[in-house]
């Protein structure tokens, strides 16, 4: 068995609804793993499975072959950095990050040993007298990774690490973290709503929805080749249109949409669209505007919003389909007539899913 | 998570305990009022229907708690508003004495009120002699001098619970109305005091229960004037025990009528901390007139509420029998409370009350929080049946709960469950704990709801087992309820008079037994001096329990 962590059909039901639905997930030693999902989705849930906080109805949770599934939080060896690092507020620091070792029966100068290194590798030398309640957001969330890390556990999980810092903070926090984290090289879970955080800390990012797993792949595997309609929505931004199926081409698909023909390309590998009523999901940049051609789908331009040197435009179809496009911000004004064509320039970037997105 | 053999097992055992300490009695009560020595029998339950007596008592109990609500809600609700609400000059200080009363246990309340508005008592002399009568002004006696004492104690309850939901309201609100063009009557009317209505209705409940459960009033005042905690005693006293325990029954059924006509009765938390942002500002009192009128009112009335505390001190100061006929004592010495100190048979009773209300609160305390540490982690299944059974005693008025531990456990039948400890050393402290258990449970318990569950989670999830997770992290972070919980119960246990007028030996008599002998004797100065040690050890623990609960 080479995977370090295993997941395996994980099954958890609260009264009538089922939060975690056959997850499985296998991590290699050292990788981090991001799991990303709506709220409700079933990560938090899944989180908890594995930290032994919840026992799963089915399934089991492995590290190195052993079987976890019914051992208590007490004895697992996982660390934990809670949503609201749940810091003790009566103990200082050095109190709450020493807190695991005496339980492995690291004491005296040893666990002060110990205790000075975790600090000093989240940055935090010389806070170990310190009170909680006197130490900002970011400095309790790397208190919080420091007590988790200090025992050295087997496991890592991150719970929404992120979600309780100011936006301004949350970017470089997000950096230090990751660094802490390859650094240490530990076998990393993270529960995340926030794509770029999943982006940023996951090698591979896990996408939940309704208890399932909809996709696990690299962030490039994600963005570039969803799996279907809703991971494709959830991941980047990308705008959908109904359209029809009318035959395959060597790179892809002909699709009519509105009473224009376009070819669109395909992603590598994966079979083509069955002929037929298709969901369309287009990202902004795999469109483009255009005022002349006349295979290009004739659209209005209702709104425009700056992102660096592009803008964003959206564009409302004659046929009554909304979608985004990125341009360069003079291309059009706003209550312009424009075409719309497939950008060839980038290739892929439109998908084409069955009508109900799966 | 499935509850752990070991948590589950725990559980069983403080259901068994429980229904033992708080049905089981109670029960027994319900059962022997219904049977003689020869079998079943209505004889009793007819004898309690035929009595005008009975009928006149139970009437009595009803009107006076509704007249101490209505009156605890006319002083206690604008008193509230008016602290909470208005900027006043020693505002803060001024806060803090109107809720006095409480530290006063109800049977020194009462004797504080004798010493004042008694025959002989300053005001009423005052009185006689400003207005040169030959009699006292008036007799301190019947329904209206038992609802003098309820307003005076109960207002209490009204205001703290009605000042701690307006510090609890939104600032905002009272600023959204003011833009939307509301008026300061209208902002009152419609959104003030529909946020208000749990907070009355909890004040409500309070209040009506604990006049319902009053004993010492009427003990003292009532005279011929009867309600059905004393007609209890009375009848008791008479040898007439099955007939008490009908009676027993029926105060009890007016209680639950009672419980379950608010049954939407809000709980408030006290403290007032629970929520963030600023609270309403206060309104400052531009006029000047209005101000010193305002204040004149506010700290007039913070003297007459501080009266009865001040009265006692002096009488305590009067050596016996040396005051005679003079408006005010000639003479002022420290001898009652030498006496008390001194003399042995007259310190005993501090000693036993002390020890008494100890274990009383020692053993609240740890049958609370395992309850509430049962109750609380949702693993366990009963918790919530737990909870009940702790809170179940507070509904049940003390003379009830007297009549039912005296019943309970003067038989010897201990495969029913039955053991004599009537007559022992035990009663007392057991009647003591099973009326505590309501109040400390219900601290404990907020105090364990205010705790971020994932702190035990991060607990276990570095490696710390049930008991180093309890006594690092549980224990430390619930010390102020804790203390809050251990306070109440010990000063309610140090005062307690309703049970233990019932179940005391002459061994285990408390402080409140010997007030009132000493009353008897007219021993006044040291019934007095009782009442002032009372009053600064309950004023002491309450100050200890708040501040540390304050500042965790």
């Amino acid at each position: 068995m080479s995977a370090f962590l295993r997941l395996d059909g994980l099954v958890k039901r609260f009264a009538d609804t089922l939060a975690v639905d056959r997850v499985s997930l296998a991590l290699e030693r050292g990788e981090m793993l991001a799991l990303l999902g709506p709220s409700g989705s079933g990560k938090t849930t899944t989180l908890r499975l594995l930290a032994g906080f919840e026992t799963p109805d089915q399934g089991k949770v492995l590290v190195e072959g052993e079987d976890l599934t019914r051992v208590e939080p007490v004895s697992r060896r996982f660390g934990m950095v809670f949503q609201h690092y749940a810091l003790f507020p009566h103990l200082d620091v050095r109190a709450n990050v020493g807190f695991g070792l005496e339980s492995i029966g690291v004491r005296g100068a040893e666990r002060d040993r110990r205790v000075a290194r975790s600090l000093a590798l989240v940055d935090l030398d010389g806070f170990g007298e310190r009170r909680i309640a006197q130490l900002s957001g970011g400095q309790q969330q790397r208190v919080a990774l420091a007590r988790a890390l200090a025992p050295e556990p087997r496991v890592l999980l991150l719970d929404e690490p992120l979600s309780n810092l100011d936006p301004t903070l949350r970017e470089r926090t997000r950096r230090e973290l990751r660094d802490v984290i390859r650094r240490v090289g530990i076998t990393t879970v993270l529960v995340t709503h926030e794509q770029d955080e999943a982006f940023e800390l996951g090698d591979r990012v896990a996408v939940m929805r309704e208890g399932r797993l909809e996709q696990v792949g690299t962030p490039d595997e994600l963005y570039g080749a969803p799996a279907n309609a809703f991971v494709g929505g959830f991941v980047g931004r990308s705008s959908t249109a109904e359209v029809v199926v009318i035959g395959s081409t060597d790179r892809g698909a002909r699709i009519r949409l509105e009473g224009v023909e376009w070819d669109v390309d395909g992603v590598p590998g994966r079979p083509g669209p069955p002929p037929g009523p298709a969901l369309m999901l287009v990202r902004p940049e795999a469109l483009r505007l255009t005022l002349s051609e006349p295979a290009a789908l004739p659209a209005t331009v209702t709104g425009r919003r700056f992102v660096g040197p592009s803008a964003l435009f959206t564009v409302r179809t004659d046929g009554g389909a909304v979608l985004d496009v990125v341009a360069a911000p003079q291309a059009a004004p706003a209550g312009a007539r424009v075409g719309l064509m497939p950008s060839r320039r980038m290739g892929g970037g439109i998908h084409l899913f069955p009508p109900d997105g799966r | 998570m499935t509850a752990p053999p070991r948590a589950r097992l725990l559980a069983g055992l403080l259901l068994a305990v429980l229904a033992w300490l708080v049905i089981y009695p109670i029960a027994l009560v319900l059962l022997e009022g219904l049977r003689d020595p020869s079998g079943w029998t209505l004889r009793y339950v007819r004898l309690f229907l035929e009595r005008p007596t009975e009928w006149r008592a139970l009437w009595g109990s009803l009107w006076i708690s509704v007249v101490s609500v209505i009156l605890a809600a006319l002083i206690g609700i604008p008193l509230a508003f008016l602290l909470a609400r208005y900027d006043l000059p020693g505002g803060r200080v001024l806060g803090g004495l109107v809720a006095l009363p409480a530290v006063l246990p109800p049977l020194v309340g009462v004797v504080a009120f004798l010493f004042l508005y008694g025959e002989t008592g300053f005001v009423s002399l005052l009185v006689q002699r400003l207005l040169g009568l030959t009699e006292p002004p008036w007799r301190l006696q019947g329904a209206g001098a038992i609802l003098l004492v309820h307003a005076y104690s109960m207002y209490v309850y009204f205001y703290l619970f009605v000042r701690a939901a307006l510090f609890s309201l939104d600032g905002s609100l009272y600023e959204a109305a003011a833009s939307l063009g509301a008026g300061r009557w209208r902002t009152l009317r419609r959104v003030v005091l529909p946020q208000l209505y749990p907070a009355l209705g909890g004040a409500a409940l309070l209040t009506f229960m604990t006049a319902l459960a009053s004993f010492s009033a009427p003990y003292i005042f009532g005279g011929g004037f009867r309600v059905m905690p004393t007609q209890i005693v009375s009848t008791r006293l008479n040898g007439d025990d099955r007939l008490a325990m009908v009676e027993t029954i029926s105060l009890t059924l007016l209680a639950l009528a009672a419980l379950w006509l608010f049954r939407g009765a809000g709980n408030v938390d006290l403290a007032g901390g629970g929520r963030k942002g600023a609270g309403p500002e206060r309104i400052r009192v531009r006029s000047r007139a209005l101000r010193v009128v305002v204040a004149g009112l506010g700290w007039g009335l913070a003297g007459l509420l501080l009266l009865p505390h001040l009265t006692l001190l002096l009488v305590s100061l009067v050596p016996l029998g040396t005051w005679t006929t003079e408006p005010l004592p000639p003479i002022y010495t420290l001898q009652n409370y030498v006496t008390l100190i001194q003399d042995p048979v007259r310190a005993r009773p501090l000693l036993n009350s002390l020890w008494l209300a100890a274990v009383a609160t020692a053993a609240a305390v740890a049958i609370a929080l395992g309850g509430a540490i049962l109750s609380a982690s949702r693993r366990v299944r009963g918790g919530r049946l737990i909870e009940t059974l702790l809170a179940l005693p507070w509904a049940v008025p003390g003379t009830v709960f007297a009549i039912a531990l005296a019943t309970a456990f003067s038989v010897h039948a201990p495969w029913v469950g039955r053991v004599v400890l009537v007559g022992t050393l035990w009663i007392l402290p057991l009647a003591y704990l099973i009326r505590n258990l309501p109040i400390t449970s219900r601290a404990i318990l907020a105090g364990i709801r205010g705790l971020d569950p994932s702190l035990d989670e991060a607990a276990a999830a570095l490696g710390a087992g049930r008991g180093r997770t309890l006594r690092r992290i549980t224990l430390p972070l619930l010390r102020p309820a804790l203390l809050a919980g251990a306070s109440l119960a010990f000063v309610t246990a140090l005062g307690d008079f309703v049970t233990s007028i019932m179940l005391y030996t002459y061994d285990t008599r408390p402080i409140s037994l010997e007030i009132l002998s000493s009353l008897r004797q007219s021993d006044v100065g040291v019934a007095a001096a009782y009442g002032v040690v009372l009053m600064v050890i309950s004023g002491a623990v309450f100050a200890l329990g708040a501040d540390r609960g304050g500042s965790g």
